[in-house]
């Protein structure tokens, strides 16, 4: 796909497109979609030879194909899979099954899909956590119902006197005080607890409590027992599967299947996709964005420049520093996106066989998890500290071609392990060598082998991602997944910095998509779409086309 | 199944009756109840409710939630838990109550059973454990929870005790309402029985080991052979409960520790349990906010029965006062065989459930032949039971 275009393109250079997108990540082609159908001519250039970016699924073993980034499906707004048309163009989400964590007694403890099942899996360890875990997922519930709303909306400068501020700041306040104090407080004390002081208050098992910890930890650089970690549980939980909410799936064909619908729904409205034209500066002048200098000096002129990067690359890594407020670029810095998440993908001849599972367990098909305290998952964080990664590492593993047989060759399987923690550099501020990367690697398949003796013997391909290698490849700065930390510090109205979280930059026209804004990472699309929506707000009426764009699904 | 991992091979639960209960299940209309796979019918839900008003009839208790509570605080830690005085209850009493959380919002209803100075059980519809263990801390008391431990068949109907009394319990007859007794059945052995029962009627709860439950069902299906009895499935029952007047935990109120709307928690006298707050007995959860509700006049909700106009059942129906206003939600609804009225349990914004005169009017869409027939039907509310004969509380009973 080089310079695909609906209709003939003229000579890059001799043109002025009315917006550039830089990155074909999710949210750049999501925010170029929206642009496209209200009829602007939207270029998107992205520096690798496929798009993508988090999303992405590209063959690397012959017949197998990986979700080489992100690899579950489930915060992706259904408001925009229907404005995009995206089923239309090939996205299709299915539901997976179940999970377990493995004990290191041999046991272990599952979760199904079937709600008394999972009750009688928690009895087998704790008569009484089986029972505390309804009002649990009640409360998570409460929480994601409190926050669904919120994801759709720019978020108001608390600062301003401007009208439309004002009004949503009363509206945050309406939609909080709605809560009553005492709900209100508990939503306080949720949002900057750590995720094991807020298990704590409904179980005792620790290998139940670890399995319910997987999602706070996830792309955090912070510990179980870090403050904090219970929002991060929030934001994985706050997606849902056809309204299932906080349920996951698997995208059809890999996540790539992703990024795939959003370029054909793109196309079809009539943009333009450059692979393999990385940006090397953003152009201003006068205060003005006009286009972008790819690393090959090509100049592409635009009347806008919305950039899909995080806000590091952006703004320290593609910008002439004297083109942005000093202050600014201060915040930016400090903007935490500390890399704490590795990856392997592996390609495989046959199902890896864990002991613990008894014959016919659907839990192969689910996420799989060798942590069964908390106090393990939090010693691998430590080793995050010093600069290593974990001797006895975090992993959330699973083998979606067992429920997607489009991945793989019959009896070939795709396994994706996500893996914690991986520090963005090493101890004393090394870089990663190769070496390190195998060592880094081999200590994720030893783990999977001492569950699955045998493993290892099923493996054809490895590709083992670093910090490092996610961020030559996808541009995350220090490889943190999320385009930064998805702390209190750095949400809603600061995120990505105070006083900037309504998608433009320190310069005119020159506007962020990415994950670094609000409401943050994960395949979800609400910051591309608001971006989107921001950019179209502030056009001369009459000069876009209508274009469907929904507010967010009520929450009743 | 002797290995707990497999549980998962067989999601729902087996009743220690499912043998003959499958057997009888004749359309295969099988529901899930508490984890447990149950009968919705026997092949005719008509036939069914006629033998709980007119003859004997069996039900399936055993899904059930049931907690044993046992040890020398038992009576200090129930009366700190429940609404009703348990201090006064007798050895043999069972006794109909409700507990509430701090704010006075009901966690649930059930039924407790006293065996002894110190033994108790609870059973209710819905998971407790960690509330009850919580409340438990400073009480001498174990919790336990003992669903799958006890099997339980509802013997309901004007011929229920003539059915005992010929499977050799005679002495039954001086069991009175809301009592229970130790009785041996010929070949079933020890059988717990409480004059207890959710239809109104003349009726008993039979009590026994999981090991006993295919005795039992056998013994009584001879013994009430002449007596008209039959098994009866949740739709038969429930028409029957609704007669009754009887509400159901998640069904016509929400536990207050499911409820995800926080608006949904309701106070025991938002839901007709007012009666059975007993503020004088001592603390207890939910006392002060019983009390301050009661004296602010705060509360919100009634429950109420209704009698709708017509014949055409209102099931979920919004109520309306006059045209326009909506002032409640029916929670169940019936056409009720026993009165030939068309009845209804309904959650009613106060004060409509005392000043709304002739003035409630239930929407009900009825669906005929693909069309919607879109109905305004005026509704009273009135007492509940519905149905209240006197043979339910007669002692002796009659035979039928
Ligand atoms: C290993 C991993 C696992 C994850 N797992 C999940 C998951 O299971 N589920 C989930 O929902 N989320 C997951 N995430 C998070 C999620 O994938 C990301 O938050 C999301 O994909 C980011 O999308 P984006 O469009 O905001 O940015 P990106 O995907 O980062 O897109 C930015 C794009 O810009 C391009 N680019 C960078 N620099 C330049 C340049 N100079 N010139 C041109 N183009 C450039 C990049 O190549 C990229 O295509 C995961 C992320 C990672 C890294």
């Amino acid at each position: 796909m080089k310079d695909t275009a609906a209709s003939t393109v003229p000579g890059p250079s001799s043109r002025t497109w009315d917006a550039v997108v830089v990155g074909a990540g999710h949210n750049g082609l999501v925010a170029a979609s929206y642009l496209a159908r209200s009829g602007l001519d939207v270029l998107v250039v992205e520096k690798n030879e496929w798009i993508g970016g988090a999303a992405v699924s590209r063959e690397l073993h012959p017949g197998v194909t990986y979700s080489n980034c992100s690899y579950v499906f489930s915060l992706f707004r259904p408001e925009i899979m229907r404005d995009l048309d995206l089923p239309a163009h090939g996205l299709q989400v299915l539901p997976y099954e179940s999970g377990a964590v493995f004990k290191r007694d041999g046991g272990y403890v599952a979760m199904y899909r079937d709600h008394e099942a999972t009750r009688r899996e928690f009895a087998r360890h704790s008569p009484r956590d089986a029972e505390s875990y309804d009002r649990y997922s009640r409360d998570i519930m409460r929480y994601c119902r409190f926050i669904r709303p919120l994801l759709m909306r720019t978020p108001p400068d608390p600062a301003s006197f401007k009208l439309r501020d004002m009004s949503e700041m009363a509206y945050l306040a309406r939609h909080f005080l709605a809560l009553g104090s005492e709900d209100a407080a508990e939503m306080v004390r949720f949002w900057t607890m750590s995720i094991s002081d807020f298990l704590d208050e409904y179980f005792e098992n620790e290998a139940i409590k670890s399995y319910l910890a997987v999602s706070s930890i996830i792309g955090t650089a912070l510990g179980p027992m870090s403050p904090g970690t219970a929002y991060v549980l929030l934001h994985h939980y706050m997606g849902d599967v056809d309204g299932n909410i906080g349920a996951w799936g698997y995208a059809r064909g890999g996540m790539g299947a992703v990024t795939k619908a959003l370029a054909s729904s793109f196309l079809a409205a009539g943009g333009t996709i450059r692979e393999n034209a990385p940006v090397a500066r953003i152009k201003v002048r006068e205060g003005r964005a006009e286009g972008v200098v790819l690393e090959d000096g090509e100049e592409i002129r635009a009347r806008r420049v919305i950039s899909s990067m995080d806000v590091k690359r952006t703004f320290l890594g593609c910008m002439d520093p004297s083109d942005v407020p000093a202050p600014f670029l201060e915040k930016v810095r400090n903007f935490k996106s500390r890399g704490s998440s590795g990856k392997l993908n592996i390609a495989l001849d046959g199902v890896p066989e864990f002991t613990a599972l008894p014959e016919g367990s659907p839990c192969i098909q689910g996420d799989l998890h060798f942590t069964d305290t908390l106090e393990r998952m939090e010693r691998a964080y430590d080793e995050w500290k010093i600069g290593r990664w974990s001797s006895d590492p975090f992993q959330d593993t699973m083998i979606p071609t067992l429920t997607d047989p489009t991945m793989a060759p019959p009896g070939q399987h795709f396994m994706s392990c996500f893996v914690q923690y991986c520090p963005p550099r090493l101890e004393g501020g090394r870089e990663w060598t190769e070496n390190d990367r195998d060592a880094f690697g081999k200590a994720v398949l030893d783990q999977i082998e001492d569950y699955a003796p045998g493993f290892k013997n099923r493996v054809l391909h490895v590709e083992v991602r670093t910090p490092r290698e996610l961020e030559a490849e996808v541009g995350l700065t220090d490889g943190n997944i999320f385009q930064g930390e998805l702390t209190f510090d750095q949400l809603l109205f600061n995120r990505p910095v105070p006083g900037y979280a309504q998608y433009r930059g320190p310069v005119d026209e020159l506007w962020m998509c990415g994950s670094s804004t609000h409401p943050g990472g994960g395949v979800m699309g609400a910051p591309g779409r608001n971006a989107a929506a921001e950019i179209l707000r502030g056009m001369k009426a009459g000069t876009t086309k209508k274009t469907e764009m929904r507010d967010a699904y009520p929450v009743i | 199944m002797t290995d707990q991992r497999h549980h998962f091979r067989q999601p729902l639960q087996r009743s220690p009756f499912h043998p003959r209960i499958e057997a009888a299940n004749v359309l295969n209309a099988w529901a899930p109840w508490a984890g447990y796979t149950t009968a919705l019918n026997f092949g005719d839900v008509a036939m069914e409710h006629s033998a709980i008003r007119s003859t004997a009839s069996v039900y399936d208790v055993s899904p059930m939630i049931k907690y044993a509570i046992e040890g020398p605080d038992a009576v200090a830690y129930l009366d700190r838990l429940t609404l009703r005085r348990v201090a006064g209850m007798p050895v043999g009493g069972v006794q109909y109550t409700a507990w509430c959380n701090d704010a006075g919002h009901v966690l649930d209803d059930g039924t407790l059973f006293r065996f002894d100075e110190t033994r108790f059980r609870l059973c209710c519809q819905e998971r407790h454990l960690p509330w009850l263990l919580d409340s438990a801390i400073g009480f001498d008391v174990t919790i336990r929870d003992v669903t799958e431990e006890v099997a339980g068949l509802s013997l309901q109907g004007p011929t229920s005790f003539a059915v005992l009394k010929a499977a050799g319990a005679a002495e039954l007859a001086d069991l009175k309402p809301f009592r229970m007794a130790e009785v041996r059945l010929g070949p079933v052995g020890p059988v717990t029985v409480s004059r207890t029962g959710f239809t109104a009627d003349l009726g008993y709860e039979l009590w026994v080991a999981p090991e006993r439950a295919l005795d039992l069902w056998d013994h009584l299906m001879i013994s009430g052979r002449l007596h008209g009895i039959r098994p009866v499935g949740t739709e038969a029952l429930n028409i029957a409960r609704i007669e009754a007047g009887f509400i159901t935990a998640n069904a016509d109120f929400v536990c207050a520790e499911h409820a995800l709307r926080p608006d949904r928690a309701r106070q025991p006298d938002e839901i007709g349990l007012d009666w059975m707050v007993d503020l004088d007995k001592g603390p207890f959860n939910g006392r002060a906010a019983i009390r301050a509700a009661r004296r602010d006049r705060t509360l919100k909700w009634a429950l109420v029965g209704l009698d709708i106009e017509g014949n055409i059942s209102a099931e979920g129906s919004i109520v309306y006062l006059g045209g326009r206003k909506e002032v409640g939600q029916i929670t169940a609804a019936v056409w009720s065989p026993t009165t030939k009225r068309n009845i209804a349990l309904a959650q009613l914004l106060r004060p409509w459930h005392r000043d709304a005169g002739d003035k409630l009017r239930v929407e009900i869409y009825a669906l005929r032949e693909l069309q919607y027939h879109k109905l305004m039907l005026p509704a009273r509310v009135v007492k509940r039971p519905f149905f209240n004969p006197p043979r339910r509380r007669a002692t002796p009973p009659a035979m039928f």
